[in-house]
């Protein structure tokens, strides 16, 4: 990439690597948490609704300060995970890409309910007379079904976490080439004297960015859709 | 032996349902809508909890009171929705190969053959939005069939299709209940449907069964006169086909003692077929009618006499172990003096086939050819093979 600096081609690939790690990271638990929201009825679910709901009020800033609280090297969950497995958060791109799987969560919970309440259910109960059980009706006609919202869950949080700013500086600090992502890169370009044009350029590589991901999220939707015979 | 019994509140509605009926055949499950046709089935299907039972031959399925309650996916039966159901994300192979995999027996209706019975050949690498209703029914009934199951329930499906998609879908309902063998609950608010594919009736009225027994009998229920409208009731017979009349072409039906004359491809001596004698297509004579044009002419005794809506009464007559019913007016009924125990002559205007080869043993030896069309105008009334209407 000759067009870019190397600090730009830094802060452009370590977003992307921190946006991939916190989209894998939290797919698994949205499509868990999308499918116990909308087709269990238990005690606390509205409170569990509403938990998972939190990042999207709160100021990321205090996400970022809860992360350090549970996960930082005193925290009861870092200094375990410190211990038993020597994965550090704090500071790293690994706790970059939790804070940004934190904050973009529910964007990615909300996009899969509504894709799964649009699912028949009548089809689930017909591959159920067909000898399906739970796990197998799931896999093969649930998730395919829900695959549209799914996949929207995935390009919004992916676009979320590429721009996460307030919890990932809280929580993991302003590092070049460990935590450094475009946001923070063009915060700290408007913070020194004379970064004006290097902050225009990496402004311009975010917007880049994010057009080229909305015409391939269409494309992609497009191809599902096909895919679904609708 | 297919057992039934459940009951299940749901709001205000209350289902109460027994019955109790021999396999194979195919049981109707009838009844106005709303009635809990549906729920029922979907009880028998385990997608429903309710108390109560539910055993076929020697495997119970639910049995509330021993703590029995396999799950639906243990049942194998197969479930024909009214509105098909099919997964869009497969096209039409898919969905039968999706079925097939996960059959939890041995196959006896082999993928070929199913392909085979309900000419879905040329569908196979259709998406599931380019069939039409008639077509994604046919896949339907395909599907469920590959799931190997033991009792096939079949939920309004033609109601969602027109007449003429109708017309593509029935025969193939026959077809399954002539040669595969396999139990089916069939149900349906259509009468015609009834009489075209049940071996059996079960009434149902607001959630509760009241009625059942053998689609002759069940033709004569009050009840079922009550849905259908006076204008459709009438004795549904299963004759037996004696052979073909050389002078006239036509398939002699031996039903009772008596014998109507029909027009049939269907003359292999032996073979049953469904008559239905409309009660306001019949005419009663107290004396042996002569010089008439009605050539089916059925003689027998008048068993009882029952007022019936309007300014008429319904009068059964047992034609030696059969009843049949006409439609006459109280005028008629008093100055003919019809009582229980009066022999008479039941005149046919006309009649129609319900079934071409109900439940038959087929014969060893093809049918001979069909025989020929005789001229309309010397015609006596008969009737034509299905889809036709009614002669007159």
């Amino acid at each position: 990439m000759m067009w870019l600096s190397a600090n730009e081609a830094e802060a452009l690939s370590l977003s992307l690597s921190v946006a991939a790690r916190s989209v894998a990271l939290s797919l698994p638990f949205a499509i868990l948490l999308a499918w116990v929201l909308t087709r269990r009825r238990f005690i606390g679910r509205t409170l569990l609704d509403a938990f998972v709901h939190l990042p999207l009020v709160l100021p990321p800033v205090v996400v970022g300060y809860l992360l350090l609280l549970l996960f930082g090297t005193r925290g009861p969950i870092g200094s375990w995970l410190a211990q038993a497995f020597g994965i550090e958060l704090i500071f790293t791109r690994h706790g970059a890409a939790l804070a940004t799987a934190v904050m973009s969560f529910p964007l990615m919970v909300r996009a899969m309910r509504i894709s799964l309440e649009n699912v028949d259910r009548g089809l689930e109960d017909a591959a159920r007379t067909l000898g399906a059980g739970a796990l197998d009706r799931f896999t093969t006609i649930t998730l395919p079904l829900m695959l549209p919202g799914v996949l929207a869950g995935v390009i919004t949080a992916f676009s979320a976490a590429l721009g996460e700013f307030g919890a990932v500086i809280t929580f993991v600090s302003n590092i070049p080439g460990e935590t450094r992502t475009l946001p923070l890169a063009l915060y700290t370009a408007l913070q020194t004297p004379g970064g004006d044009h290097a902050a225009a350029r990496l402004a311009i590589i975010s917007i880049v960015l994010g057009f080229s991901g909305l015409l391939l999220s269409e494309w992609f939707a497009h191809r599902v859709r096909r895919l679904l015979g609708r | 032996m297919l057992e039934v019994a459940a009951k299940k509140h749901l709001g205000a509605f209350t289902l109460d349902a027994k019955f109790e009926l021999p396999t194979p055949g195919v049981v109707a499950l009838f009844g106005r809508s709303g009635c809990g046709k549906s729920t029922l089935i979907n009880v028998i299907a385990g997608l429903l909890k309710a108390a109560g039972r539910v055993a076929l031959d020697d495997a119970v399925l639910l049995d509330t009171e021993q703590n029995i309650d396999i799950p639906p996916q243990h049942r194998r039966i197969g479930y024909v929705f009214q509105e098909a159901r099919l997964f869009p994300h497969f096209n039409v192979a898919g969905n039968l190969r999706y079925a097939e995999r996960r059959a939890g027996a041995p196959a006896f209706v082999s993928f070929d053959l199913v392909i085979d019975l309900l000419d879905l050949g040329a569908l196979m690498s259709r998406r599931t939005h380019q069939l039409s209703g008639g077509e994604r029914q046919r896949v339907a009934i395909g599907r469920a069939l590959l799931s190997q199951p033991r009792l096939m329930l079949l939920d309004e499906p033609l109601a969602s299709l027109d007449a003429s998609r109708r017309e593509e879908v029935l025969p193939y309902l026959e077809i399954l209940r002539d040669q595969l063998a396999i139990p089916m609950v069939y149900v349906s608010h259509n009468f015609d449907e009834v009489l075209r594919l049940a071996t059996y009736l079960v009434l149902m009225e607001s959630g509760k069964t009241v009625a059942q027994g053998g689609i002759a009998d069940m033709s004569l229920n009050s009840g079922v006169r009550a849905i259908i409208g006076a204008d459709a009731v009438g004795a549904v017979v299963d004759g037996t086909v004696l052979g073909m009349d050389p002078s006239s072409g036509l398939t002699r039906v031996g039903v009772g003692s008596g014998e109507l004359k029909v027009l049939s491809e269907t003359t292999a001596p032996g073979s049953k077929l469904r008559v239905q004698l409309l009660a306001r297509d019949l005419i009663v004579a107290t004396r042996a009618p002569q010089q008439l044009s009605v050539r089916n002419i059925l003689t027998g005794v008048v068993t009882a006499v029952t007022g019936d809506e309007g300014e008429a009464d319904l009068i059964a007559i047992d034609i030696g172990g059969t009843t049949i019913m006409a439609r006459v007016t109280h005028a008629a009924t008093r100055e003919l003096k019809l009582t229980a125990g009066l022999p008479v002559w039941a005149l046919v205007k006309s009649l129609s086939l319900r079934s071409r080869s109900f439940e038959a043993a087929r014969p060893a030896a093809p049918d001979p050819p069909a025989a020929p069309t005789p001229p309309a105008a010397t015609a006596p009334p008969a009737a034509t093979a299905p889809p036709a209407p009614t002669t007159r």
